[in-house]
């Protein structure tokens, strides 16, 4: 296996290896889920196969996150460098790009060939919607960085999940404000995952839109020029999917609704377990902090971590938004998920299971301490948090 | 004229060519810069930040 060299700041000679290297090929093969079913179905005739990617999904994948546990290991600071630079990890990044297409495809055909009942067809929409979520995780690894082919392919790839806004809403909003209150993205404590997503999707996409016809006015353009990135991303996914009605008729209608609405629920359960009531200070010039590691919540859990292109080292990647999956670190005494995100959606989707077991968490952080000012609270829910967990006056940590 | 660095991921901006994308003109000063102005590339460094090269 292809290993970097490095001297120590002692001078002693190191040959590192990176043991992920060939295992990151699951986040490539992984987006070609729905075929499983497919192929499982063709051959036996049984339509529940179709589904099998939603259990493969939510109980497999929590599974094996709990077998296979957790990898705290870094690369050496030496050849972090080199490991970043190496065009094998981009390549894989590149690869999925189709792949992406060929399942929404692939899936949409199936679809709307066999003679499906209703719950397969439903469920078959609901796997190709979960799997176009990846699609936007491809989209946030590409999007991050600065080659023009990068970008290109980010905008290409956002056109599965119709979330052509979502590169430009997260780079130049949800980086800049994560942890805030002002964040649409930041999900606060006492707010469940429904609530969130009401004010999360429309909030990101309000954003993008802002940010974008800021940048097209400076250069004297409307904001329906189509120099306007979300505009050129939409209307690929407009010719994506208006293709799809052509070739495989009315059908497509509730085959994509349920798709797209399942790719965004994704993403939007990635937002909400990424940085829940995390809270960015503000110094004595109202400025809030930098984005610190400890401004995001971490997973490093092994499995899940290798589909997702590393998504789950969450607070390096927050603290470094250009580097890439390969080198992104864990750092001691994190916010840590209780599981790796697939595990940690389930619980997110339980409200009050995941506030009995997330609100706990959340006020023993080291940097928290059960200071509820140091908390980002649902305003809605403010006094009863203050009620059950402010601390009475005179009472110390 | 000047060109300032973002210490986070190197983002150059030369006063001399602008930033075409960003709708900044060759001959922009920095100083000119909004000043809620994030690194286009990482936006996690903002104008003060900025180191001039
Ligand atoms: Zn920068």
């Amino acid at each position: 296996m292809k290993g970097y060299t490095a001297t120590l700041p002692g001078g002693e000679a190191i040959y590192y290896v990176d043991r992920k290297r060939y295992l990151w090929t699951l986040s490539v093969l992984y987006p070609l889920q729905p075929f499983i079913g497919i192929w499982l179905h063709a051959e036996t005739g049984n339509q529940a196969w179709l589904l099998l990617p939603i259990f493969l999904g939510y109980v497999v994948n929590p599974l094996l996150d709990w077998v296979l546990g957790e990898d705290e290991n870094n690369p050496p600071e030496e050849v972090l460098l080199k490991l970043d630079r190496d065009p094998f990890y981009r390549i894989l990044t590149y690869l999925v790009v189709p792949l992406h297409f060929v399942s929404l495809i692939g899936a949409a055909w199936w679809a709307g060939t066999q003679s499906l009942s209703w719950w397969a067809f439903l469920g078959l929409a609901a796997v190709a919607g979960i799997t176009s979520g990846l699609g936007i995780n491809t989209g946030h690894e590409l999007g991050h960085k600065k080659s023009k082919i990068e970008r290109r392919l980010a905008k290409i790839v956002l056109a599965v999940p119709v979330y052509g806004h979502f590169w430009i809403e997260h780079n130049r909003g949800h980086h800049r404000d994560v942890s805030t209150p002002e964040d649409p993205a930041s999900s606060r404590m006492g707010e469940s995952i429904y609530r969130f997503a009401t004010r999360e999707i429309p909030g990101a996409f309000k954003r993008a839109w802002a940010i974008e016809k800021e940048r097209l006015e400076r250069r004297d353009k409307s904001a329906w020029d189509m120099n306007n990135q979300i505009l050129q991303s939409m209307s690929l996914s407009l010719v994506l999917q208006v293709g799809l009605l052509l070739a495989f008729g009315w059908k497509m209608i509730p085959f994509l609704l349920v798709h797209n609405v399942l790719a965004w629920w994704q993403l939007t359960s990635a937002n909400y377990v990424e940085h829940y009531g995390l809270l960015r200070l503000k110094d004595d010039k109202g400025r809030y902090e930098r984005c610190q590691p400890h401004h995001s919540w971490n997973s490093n859990h092994v499995f899940s971590n290798l589909v997702l292109f590393h998504l789950e080292r969450h607070s390096d990647h927050h603290a470094h938004p250009l580097r890439r999956y390969q080198s992104l670190r864990h750092f001691d005494n994190l916010p840590t998920l209780p599981s790796g995100y697939f595990g940690a959606y389930l619980l997110a989707w339980i409200p009050p299971l995941w506030f009995r077991v997330m609100d706990k968490a959340l006020l023993a952080l080291p940097h928290v301490n059960h200071d509820l000012t140091r908390v980002n609270i649902e305003p809605a829910k403010r006094a009863a948090i203050v009620q059950k967990y402010g601390r009475r006056p005179g009472e110390s940590s | 004229m000047s060109a300032y660095r973002c210490p986070e991921c190197g983002y150059l901006f030369d006063e001399d060519e602008g930033d075409e994308h960003e709708g900044y003109r060759p001959g922009t000063p920095f100083a000119k810069l909004p000043d809620d102005f994030a690194c286009p590339d990482c936006s996690v460094r903002f104008k003060d930040d900025f180191e001039k090269v």
